[in-house]
């Protein structure tokens, strides 16, 4: 404690000496024009779970949206002014993640903030940032957030939303695996939300629900709820849920012999989710995501944000939201850099301007509701010739881009 | 919602819920053998637990086999169990029971971190044996394999802890030293030997049920918090420190859970807890617990 107190009694000497020198030198005419040279860097604040079930995916959230920042820096910054990220644990707590955020605007002075790594959190976070006009560009998923209510001019979602990626994966499987589908729905926003999504295209195309059938979240035996599974018999089960929940619930239908006669598919496949599970409970398991490294075959752009994140990162290669982080955080330093200054509202309209490929092919933020409007992949788990422990799905299939898979934005409630 | 209700889902679903309430035995029973020899509250039961679990993933992905970790792993956790107990919980028998609670709770948290920095905070994959792959037909429907495997292991279990407390001079001491450690030790006992290998037993059993878990759902660094709750309910279900009590408390908690999955399963984590807060209503002391033990 005392050598604290010490360092920051130098610390503060040190500043007034500084702060003293600035003004002087400030004051004369050579002073005014280095000045600004020497402005503060470019600050983003990016709250996201550290700590917690998610931590594995923060981390790789970390390591990307620090190569975009740097990436901006190795390029000039704007115009010399360079950006800087500071990185705040949020817990997975939407009140962390709002405290933290406010401290992150109030205190660090930061100019933009990107982040979050679940739906109420980033929803927490979108509350404080609406209210001080900070723009906020999520990177994890929520349907919600492009609704009027809780949208504003300064809302961005590079993420995809879960009825972007519920519905490409219903229009991919509904037909070649059949029509009877049983949910099994992880409960809580996230989970419903995917149904919802599900449903939607499979009302079009004649599917039938057999049950939805919620789990509560953090569930770690799912083998009460096989028998009825298998009682029902579906064509296809659809989890519904995320994380270790959906590691385990594919775990657990492969024991109960489910995948004998019953298709697996799943909204979101997550990499991090596949590897914990292992090759022999997920194979054949199908479901969509906005990001696979092994994209980097048929996407340029994929292999330049690769090769860029395997330099920096000893050969690893970055997950689906590692790469959202990545793809929110660039898009942002664009927009400053289109806009030619830092300045909140002259950003928000190039963002809205912006039409971008950074990692996955092209985007842009829907005006009404600024939702990045992206393709979806289908991927499918591998189980043998699996070149790497990271070479894990193949690509079956991609969605593209297109305004009409969104919700209207009439439907969101926008005018 | 019940359409295609049949007998067979019936018998199968409450079939679940046995084994499923097999886990939850293994875990209950280590807890109440500690608490009804000790007086110890283990809250290090789940840490126990998580690393049996990890001690098995290490035998595998050193080339053992699940049939070598099945030796490995009560051997390594009673070890440690063993270290815990002298080192950490004898010093504090003869304080009130709050001591080594705190104590317990604590190095559950420090032995869960110690697991995230050695293993990662992400969870590794554990695959069931190959051996016991697959299910099988049991008359009234498929089931897993390794879950019949799972039951088999807890009633060879609760046999040799029935055997070793019932028929043995060992086990003879045990129940005498639980009822009056004074006149024990005045016989010539060493109750401290006995209360260390007690608790040795104990925390081997909390990593066999570990172990039992991996194939399961995986292992994660959480495992050990999630299951710690629902054993402890288990636990006071059946009465603390009673053996009989931890067994058909697992069984009946495993088939509650089962029941209620069926009809609403959003339900399935509260009815543990509904089920604990009325037993706890009508019977205190849980169904074979004596009253006043945690006043001593």
């Amino acid at each position: 404690m005392v050598d604290e107190a010490a360092s920051d009694a130098v610390g503060r000497r040190a500043v007034l000496t500084a702060a003293a020198g600035a003004l002087a030198f400030a004051a004369t005419p050579f002073g005014v024009r280095s000045a600004r040279a020497q402005e503060r860097p470019i600050r983003i604040g990016f709250p996201t779970p550290l700590t917690g079930p998610y931590g594995a995916e923060a981390q790789n959230q970390v390591a990307a949206a620090q190569l975009a920042v740097a990436q901006f820096n190795e390029a000039g910054g704007l115009a010399g002014r360079q950006a800087e990220l500071l990185v705040r644990d949020d817990k997975l707590n939407p009140g962390e993640a709002a405290t933290r955020t406010l401290e992150l605007i109030e205190s660090e002075k930061v100019d933009f903030i990107v982040g979050g790594l679940s739906a109420s959190v980033q929803l927490a976070v979108n509350n404080i940032t609406r209210e001080r006009k900070v723009l906020f560009n999520s990177i994890s998923q929520s349907d919600v957030i492009n609704e009027a209510k809780d949208f504003s001019r300064y809302t961005f979602h590079e993420a995809l939303n879960p009825h972007m990626t519920a519905g490409a994966v219903g229009r991919y499987a509904f037909g070649r695996f059949g029509k009877r589908v049983v949910y099994l729905t992880a409960d809580y926003a996230y989970g419903h939300e995917m149904v919802r999504g599900f449903q939607a295209v499979g009302d079009a195309m004649g599917v039938m629900t057999l049950a939805d059938i919620s789990h509560p979240i953090g569930t770690t035996d799912f083998s009460t709820l096989m028998p009825r599974i298998q009682a029902l018999k579906p064509d296809i089960l659809c989890l519904c849920n995320f994380g270790r929940d959906q590691q385990i619930a594919v775990k657990q239908a492969a024991d109960f012999g489910l995948k004998r006669n019953i298709k697996i598919i799943t909204p979101i496949l997550v990499h991090t989710a596949r590897v914990a599970g292992g090759p022999a409970a997920f194979e054949g398991v199908v479901g969509g995501t906005s990001y696979y490294w092994g994209l980097e075959s048929t996407i340029p752009t994929a292999k330049s944000f690769n090769d860029a994140f395997r330099q920096r990162n000893g050969g690893r290669v970055p997950t689906d939201y590692g790469s959202m982080a990545y793809g929110g955080v660039r898009s942002v330093l664009a927009a400053v850099k289109a806009a030619g200054t830092a300045d909140t509202e002259r950003v928000v309209d190039a963002l809205q301007a912006l039409r971008y490929d950074f990692y996955k092919g092209p985007e842009y933020y829907r005006a009404c509701d600024h939702q990045a409007v992206q393709s979806v992949f289908i991927i499918t788990s591998k189980s043998k010739d699996m070149a790497s422990p990271e070479d894990v799905f193949s690509v079956l299939s991609t969605e593209a881009p297109d305004e009409l898979h969104l919700r209207s934005c009439a439907e969101l409630g926008h005018a | 919602m019940l359409d295609g209700l049949t007998w067979d889902l019936v018998a199968l679903q409450l079939f679940t819920g046995l084994a499923l309430g097999a886990v939850y035995v293994l875990l209950a029973v280590g807890l109440s053998l500690i608490f009804g020899m000790l007086t110890v509250v283990n809250f290090a039961h789940g840490a126990f637990y998580l690393v049996g679990a990890y001690v098995g993933y290490e035998v595998l992905t050193l080339g053992g086999s699940f049939w070598l970790s099945l030796a490995v792993v009560p051997a390594a956790v009673g070890l440690l169990g063993l270290a815990v107990e002298r080192v950490l919980i004898r010093p504090l028998y003869g304080r009130s029971v709050d001591d080594p609670l705190l104590l317990t709770f604590g190095l559950g948290y420090v032995i869960t971190e110690l697991v995230r920095i050695a293993f990662g905070k992400s969870g590794l994959p554990f695959d069931t044996p190959d051996a016991l792959q697959g299910a099988a037909d049991i008359g009234i429907g498929f089931f897993p394999l390794y879950r019949l495997f799972v039951m088999a292991v807890t009633a060879a279990v609760l046999l040799a802890l029935w055997v070793a407390l019932e028929r043995t001079r060992f086990g003879l001491i045990i129940r005498a030293g639980a009822r009056d450690p004074v006149i024990v030790r005045v016989l010539g006992v060493d109750v401290a030997t006995v209360w260390l290998a007690v608790f040795g037993i104990g925390t081997a059993i909390a990593g066999l049920a570990g172990l039992m878990a991996a194939p399961l759902q995986g292992v994660a660094p959480e495992m050990g918090s999630t299951i710690l709750a629902e054993a402890f309910v288990v636990t006071v279900v059946g009465g603390m420190g009673s053996l009989a009590g931890a067994v058909a408390a697992g069984l009946v908690v495993g088939v509650v859970v089962s029941m209620t999955s069926l009809v609403a399963p959003e339900m399935a984590k509260v009815s543990i807890f509904a089920l604990m807060a009325v037993v706890l209503l009508v019977r205190p002391q849980g169904f074979f617990g004596r009253a006043g033990l945690m006043s001593g």
